[in-house]
């Protein structure tokens, strides 16, 4: 008998993938976009950037002590809430707003359900709507404009973010208000500068662009399933051709995707492993599920942008949608 | 209608599922099968494959010659047991098995340096036609098993139950699992040979059904004997599937639907669509056992992995313990971690150098510190990446979760019984949860309540 001979159940090889290296490669993702927050928003935005993922990292290692679990601050996942959850406020909210959310999003969104792999929510985005509901005066009316441009993306009398103006103006202004603010809105120069992110906005939403680059690289690296973003995406195209007046397509449609958090929610939240479904046919559903949530809320809710509370009902929802979409089993009818 | 559009493409075959794990075939696959030189003692236990094991008929101190038959087969499935070199038996005593995690009874013959074969067995090759029932005798006599790794006696699999119609007999060449190259060697140097082989078989099969098509599945990283399979399929009057190389190809179920679009039923056999699965080592021997009277003493096997110094593919004789491969094939490299019967997706990690090879044995591995991995278990994080790859339909994931509460029975509604092991699943996770092991345990406290 050879002492040193290892016995192990089978495989005895494995991929190279890890769970640290899928949420780095997410962390790497989001770099191109938190360089273009510092770009539009200021070093203000980048310190926001940092004090959030610096408590993000601070809360997982206590709560780590407190639960006397493996300690995780370094599998990336942390960084990954603190980013996101700073992409998710406005650029002017106090010092003292990442530190709260990202506190609640780590120990009482992740931790207190058991850590990586066991909370039901997105933190990033259950933090987001805790500081919403809990201090809606300062992330409603932080918003400023990116250096170079303007807040609205289209003028400067207009002194919202593109979403918010429409929805401002429906409740507040007469249909030709509203018909001119379109015709401004979904203008070529407006779809511009929502592509680039020379508007107001979020700290990480506003660039479609360097969202993408990041998104494409995921893709490409399968570490996120095409199938959530497309059907998101698709669903919400499709819904906005059928809600929204079909004469300024193409225009008005590519601004309901371009605009608000769109594409930061369909290709790094939505796509986040532990609260989204496991099953291809589940993601579809997810997908199509947030798409219809968010237009339904854009267009009939009382907040201008949907996709943060589309996306945490749908976690909600995710279990149920595992259990409908089981696949078929092979040799079972 | 469109088929001329294809007329220069080979179609290639593939069921849902599956890895593609590094192939690692490359180190071996060009190595010309050698002979071991014989080995001074053999360890035969005497079971080495699915059923019951087989009776002892030799006493210690007989002789034997080479072929002889040295243990029975008992009941129906069982099989005969063949010493491998000419000698004297020194002992009969319970010792470790490769396979089996528990003592088994074995013979140990040491070798007399003769190699004084069986009289009967015959020296050359005269072509002679065989009836169902004279094949069907003939390998059972031979001891033949399948040697694609399950073990299962072949015999026994050539008789299906009598209302059960046979309509196609695949003969398996994927060899999907990663470094080994026993099989595609085998295939370029013996080609007529497996083909003869083959041909008993279906004969075999013909005493119940008629028309029973004959299909070599080979997957495309074996260019060379696809080519060398499609020149003899005219002649012999059989067809070549080409099938994508992924894992598990080899794996029966996936073979069967990949080529007939058939799905074995959930806890149902291949007869069950009317499909028998051999691999094309056991058509080889089937090939020696009717034509040349030769029992299944020995198999090619592949030696490789970073931890031995020549990698090699071998004709060995059954019993012959690892030391001497590695002796001959150079010693180690490195510090040896693990040696592995089998290929590394589904082999069977083995812990002494005395094991013996057996019928299944497809080949070993030696992984030194290069190769393995013993990265700590972390929680699953959902990445649904072992839905993806389980060929099976199951959720991998989930099923771990239920056994890890205990709740065997709803790992069984969520079909754990169907899990082929193939470990596809915990070749991806990321998280290197230790899936299979886990429900080889589930599905044995299954096994346990279900006998209560």
């Amino acid at each position: 008998m050879n002492e040193k001979l290892i016995v192990s159940i089978s495989p005895h090889i494995r991929s190279d993938i890890s769970v640290e290296k899928i949420m780095w490669s997410v962390v790497w993702a989001l770099i191109p976009a938190t360089i273009g927050a510092g770009y539009f928003f200021g070093i203000r935005a980048i310190v926001l950037i940092i004090i959030s993922v610096v408590t993000a990292l601070i809360s997982e290692y206590i709560c780590n002590l407190i639960f006397k679990r493996e300690i995780s601050i370094f599998d990336g996942s942390a960084v990954i809430t603190g980013i996101l959850l700073a992409f998710n406020l406005p650029p002017q909210v106090p010092f003292f707003i990442p530190i709260i959310g990202s506190f609640f999003a780590i120990v009482v969104v992740k931790q207190l359900f058991g850590g990586l792999g066991y909370n039901f929510l997105n933190p990033a985005l259950a933090a987001r709507a805790f500081l919403v509901a809990s201090f809606p005066q300062t992330m409603s009316a932080s918003y400023t404009a990116p250096y170079y441009g303007t807040i609205s993306g289209f003028d400067t009398v207009t002194q919202a973010t593109p979403l918010s103006a429409i929805k401002n103006t429906k409740i507040m202004g007469t249909p030709e208000d509203l018909e001119i603010l379109l015709d401004k809105a979904t203008s070529w120069e407006s779809l511009k500068n929502l592509f680039f992110g020379n508007v107001g906005g979020c700290l990480g939403e506003t660039s479609a662009i360097l969202l993408l680059i990041g998104a494409i690289y995921l893709l490409i690296k399968k570490y996120i399933d095409y199938r959530i973003p497309l059907s998101y995406l698709l669903t919400c195209f499709v819904l906005s051709l059928i809600i929204l007046p079909i004469k300024r397509f193409p225009n008005y449609h590519i601004f309901q995707i371009l605009s608000g958090g769109l594409i930061l929610g369909a290709f790094f939240m939505a796509t986040d492993y532990v609260t989204s479904p496991i099953t291809k046919k589940g993601r579809i559903i997810f997908g199509i599920g947030c798409g219809i949530l968010t237009m339904l809320i854009r267009h009939f809710g009382g907040y201008p942008e949907g996709v943060s509370f589309s996306i945490l009902l749908m976690n909600v929802a995710t279990p149920l949608i595992e259990n409908y979409t089981k696949p078929r089993v092979f040799g079972k009818k | 209608m469109f088929n001329f559009l294809f007329k220069n493409k080979v179609r290639k075959y593939t069921f849902s599922g599956g890895i593609h794990p590094k192939e690692n075939k490359h180190y071996t696959e060009e190595c010309p099968i050698e002979k071991l030189p014989l080995p001074k003692i053999v360890y035969i236990p005497l079971s080495q494959h699915t059923g019951k094991i087989a009776k002892p008929i030799l006493k210690v101190g007989d002789k034997v010659k080479v072929g002889q038959l040295i243990g029975e087969a008992d009941g129906r499935i069982s099989a005969n047991i063949h010493s491998s070199i000419s000698g004297v038996v020194k002992d009969l005593k319970e010792l470790p098995h490769p396979l089996i995690f528990s003592r088994v009874l074995t013979y140990v013959i040491e070798n007399d340096g003769e190699d004084i074969w069986e009289e009967n067995i015959k020296k050359e090759f005269v072509e002679k036609d065989f009836s169902s029932e004279e094949i069907i005798e003939k390998v059972h006599k031979a001891g033949i098993v399948g040697l694609g790794g399950a073990a299962f006696p072949t015999a026994v699999k050539l008789s299906p139950p009598k209302e059960k119609v046979i309509d196609a007999l695949i003969i398996n060449g994927c060899e999907c699992e990663p470094y080994l190259t026993n099989d595609y060697r085998l295939m370029i140097e013996k080609p007529k040979e497996i083909i003869l082989g083959a041909l008993l078989l279906k004969k075999a099969l013909e005493k119940n059904s008629k028309n029973i098509r004959l299909i070599f599945g080979i997957e495309d990283n074996k260019e060379k004997a696809i080519e060398i399979f499609n020149s003899y399929k005219k002649e012999y009057n059989f067809e070549v599937y080409t099938l994508k190389t992924k894992y598990p190809q080899g794996a029966e179920k996936q073979l069967i639907k990949a080529i007939l679009k058939r799905e074995v039923p959930s806890g149902g056999l291949p007869f069950d669509v009317g499909v028998v699965v051999q691999n094309v080592g056991t058509a080889y021997a089937c090939y020696e056992a009717c034509y040349f009277d030769k029992p299944l003493f020995e198999r090619v096997i592949t030696v490789s992995g970073n931890g031995i110094k020549e990698k090699k593919n071998l004709l060995v004789r059954i019993g012959t313990p690892v030391k001497d491969i590695v002796n001959y094939c150079g010693g180690y490299v490195g510090e040896i971690k693990k040696i592995i019967f089998g290929g590394p997706i589904m082999g069977v990690a083995i812990y002494s150098e005395d094991m013996p090879i057996v019928k299944g044995t497809t080949g070993i591995l030696f992984f030194n510190e290069r190769d393995v991995l013993l990265e700590k278990e972390k929680d699953c994080i959902r990445c649904g990446r072992c839905v993806e790859a389980c060929p099976m339909g199951l959720l991998p994931c989930e099923l771990h979760k239920f056994i890890k509460k205990r709740e065997f029975d709803k790992a069984r509604d969520y079909s754990l019984l169907d899990c082929i092991e193939c470990g596809s699943c915990a070749f991806a996770c990321p998280a290197k949860i230790k899936l299979v092991q886990s429900f080889k345990f589930g599905k044995q406290e299954i096994w346990k309540k279900e006998k209560k």
